[in-house]
């Protein structure tokens, strides 16, 4: 996700003239006035402000507002007097972090636990699966084997959960399938030594097809030379796999892992909170339940700010240092350096 | 496709792999693709299975020996699922509309590059895409505008995704700029240049950016169960929670048809694939935009 760095040269809006020169060969160019400057963009942009207003106001109000908000982190928060009237603590709710709060470990340990399981599962998942697609010959079972295995991608976390709860839970199609065969039935659903299993086969089974899009485009713009070269050079299709395509994929790859970390306090939560209940806290909370739970359920409200607090710094310098570190090494991350 | 050029050399037989790494691949990919399509089959077979096979099989059938839509019947005669799947449309069409009206006017003022003041809010849109404000703090914002127990909260906090501004954006900034020229030479403003030019020309990206927005609108449920507390106002996807992850049957009068009981599988299979079969619907035909969609906005930006 390049941010853009180049703007679209050519004003060409004919409005915009008034910025240039006055008339033809006469007197040099008058600088505009500061008021004069903004006279003009009035005229000429209130339509588009008009235009961008809405929009803008939704990102203010549900994206900047709540920022405002996490002021509670240092409030002993209550609903009833609201932000106005609650008392201040100071850093109080922080110390749940920093004394180490049994129930705020758990959490922090399981949702590391998870990131590393997924990182090293799920990640070169669609990996795999693009370069499989990719060397596909022919174009039309390419086509047919995307177009299904995109689709689980638009399923909700609860048509999912519900569909895997079907499959493999106790009176589920495998384990009737075991039974009538004669054999012990399997306790996935609701067994906590099976659930990081659990939730990273749910995540590859709905994600992996959609995330090869992207590997797939970058394959695609591989010039075909580099492929003959090597093959020319005596390269089998190992040995071009190797030192042709993994290396056009590393931009991508790197670019992903980055995203990647600053997502790493961060795990499915809705998939989560959805199977919470039949397998328990202990395996099951990460940050983002234990803020739910103890925020919204519990009551504690300055606290669960807090942890939220702390997970959303933590998740933005992670991303910041991880893209410095790629520009270290002469990738280019997320964004240019300018 | 920069590799076509390598398909003759394909042909001739250099690069074609050995037998036996075709047919593992074939397996790997068949084994992959049943594994996508045969829960939905088996989910589809059971919503219309009767009780006798249902009970014979244990639980989920491949195939319904004599099909009833009774399980359909009784789940959208009326009662909550019935409510519950028109607030999900009703939820989804006005949020969609809204979605795809504020970010196309968005994107159109954000791809004009005399914009005053764009650079700042461009900044600002892109910025949300690295963090996202905490669900406490959110949940008080949704408290605060006074839109707990509305159905506005399944819709506001969602309205504006940044990535899909981005990538309509991507798609106006493409728009011939001697179109707009000629239009703007003729007389017309900026809401004619869009209404006009860069709307018709966009349709396959709104296509895919709609779907997106209605996708997400359909498949919430946490919004949902932050911002309801009243269960009457439930989308499908809470009660599709309640009766079909966490178990609980679903009584006669809460299905709203006294008169029969169709097998208690049957009927969770089948909201189940109520919950699935709009998705089906609009996928076979917006599927070809994706990649476009998508990668305008990765890559491009």
């Amino acid at each position: 996700m390049a941010l853009p760095t180049t703007t679209r040269s050519g004003k060409r809006n004919p409005d915009t003239a008034p910025t240039g020169r006055q008339g033809a060969g006469g007197a040099p160019p008058r600088r505009l006035t500061r008021r004069e400057r903004i006279a003009v963009a009035v005229r000429r942009d209130w339509m588009l402000w008009l235009f961008a207003l809405p929009g803008m106001t939704l990102i203010l109000l549900f994206q900047y507002l709540p920022l405002a908000n996490n002021v509670i982190a240092f409030q002993d928060y209550l609903p009833f007097l609201g932000i106005s009237g609650s008392p201040w603590v100071a850093f109080d709710n922080f110390s749940v972090i920093t004394s180490g709060d049994p129930a705020f470990l758990n959490a922090l340990v399981n949702t590391l636990l998870i990131t590393l399981v997924q990182t090293a599962f799920v990640f070169p998942a669609p990996i795999a699966l693009a370069l499989l697609l990719n060397s596909l010959v022919s174009e039309r079972i390419k086509r047919s084997v995307q177009s299904i295995l995109y689709l689980p991608h638009f399923l909700s976390w609860v048509i999912v959960v519900s569909v895997f709860q079907q499959v493999l839970g106790g009176s589920g199609m495998i384990n009737n399938f075991l039974r009538s065969r004669g054999f012990e039935a399997l306790d996935i659903i609701g067994n906590p030594d099976a659930f990081l299993a659990l939730i990273t086969s749910q995540v590859i089974w709905k994600d992996t097809g959609w995330a090869t899009i992207l590997f797939l485009a970058v394959l695609a713009t591989i010039p075909s030379e580099l492929y003959e070269a090597s093959s020319l050079d005596g390269a089998g299709r190992m040995r071009q796999m190797w030192h042709v395509t993994l290396p056009g994929l590393r931009a991508i790859i790197i670019l992903l892992l980055i995203l990647r970390l600053g997502d790493a306090l961060t795990v499915g939560f809705e998939q989560i909170i959805l199977l919470q209940p039949a397998v328990g806290r202990d395996v099951s909370e990460v940050l983002d339940t234990y803020v739910y739970n103890h925020g919204v359920l519990g009551g504690n409200w300055g606290v669960s700010a807090a942890v939220g607090l702390v997970k959303g710094v933590v998740g933005v310098v992670l991303v910041l240092g991880a893209n410095k570190l790629a520009h270290i090494f002469g990738e280019e991350g997320v964004y240019r350096r300018g | 496709m920069a590799r076509t050029a390598m398909r003759p050399r394909l042909i001739d037989g250099q690069y074609r792999p050995h037998p036996g790494i075709r047919a593992l691949k074939g397996i790997v990919l068949t084994i992959t693709c049943a594994l996508v399509i045969a829960p939905f089959v088996a989910i589809v077979a059971t919503s219309l299975a009767d009780q006798q096979q249902i009970a014979r099989a244990g639980g989920m059938v491949l195939w319904p020996e004599t099909a009833s839509l009774s399980a359909y019947t009784a789940i959208l005669s009326g009662g909550v699922i019935t409510r519950a799947a028109v607030v999900s449309v009703g939820v989804t069409v006005v949020g969609t509309s809204l979605s795809l009206f504020v970010s196309t006017l968005l994107a159109y003022a954000l791809s004009r590059p005399y914009m005053a003041g764009r650079g700042v809010m461009l900044w600002l849109l892109l910025a949300t895409l690295l963090f996202t404000p905490g669900m406490i703090p959110t949940y008080l914002t949704v408290k605060q505008l006074g839109l707990i127990d509305s159905w506005w909260a399944l819709i506001l906090p969602m309205a504006v995704s940044a990535f899909n501004v981005i990538v309509i954006r991507a798609f106006f900034q493409n728009v011939p700029g001697e179109l707009i020229d000629s239009a703007r030479i003729d007389g017309a403003n900026e809401w004619m240049v869009f209404s006009r030019i860069c709307i018709p020309l966009s349709k396959a990206v709104l296509a895919v950016v709609g779907l997106f927005y209605a996708v997400g609108y359909w498949n919430n449920f946490f919004n949902a169960l932050l911002y309801l507390n009243d269960s009457s106002m439930w989308p499908l996807q809470l009660v599709l929670r309640t009766y079909v992850i966490n178990g609980s049957a679903l009584s006669s009068d809460e299905l709203g048809s006294p008169t029969e009981m169709p097998p208690g599988d049957a009927i969770q299979m089948a909201i189940l694939v109520i919950s699935i079969v709009p998705i089906l619907c609009v996928y076979p035909f917006l599927q070809k935009h994706f990649a476009k969609g998508v990668l305008t906005g990765a890559v491009k930006g």
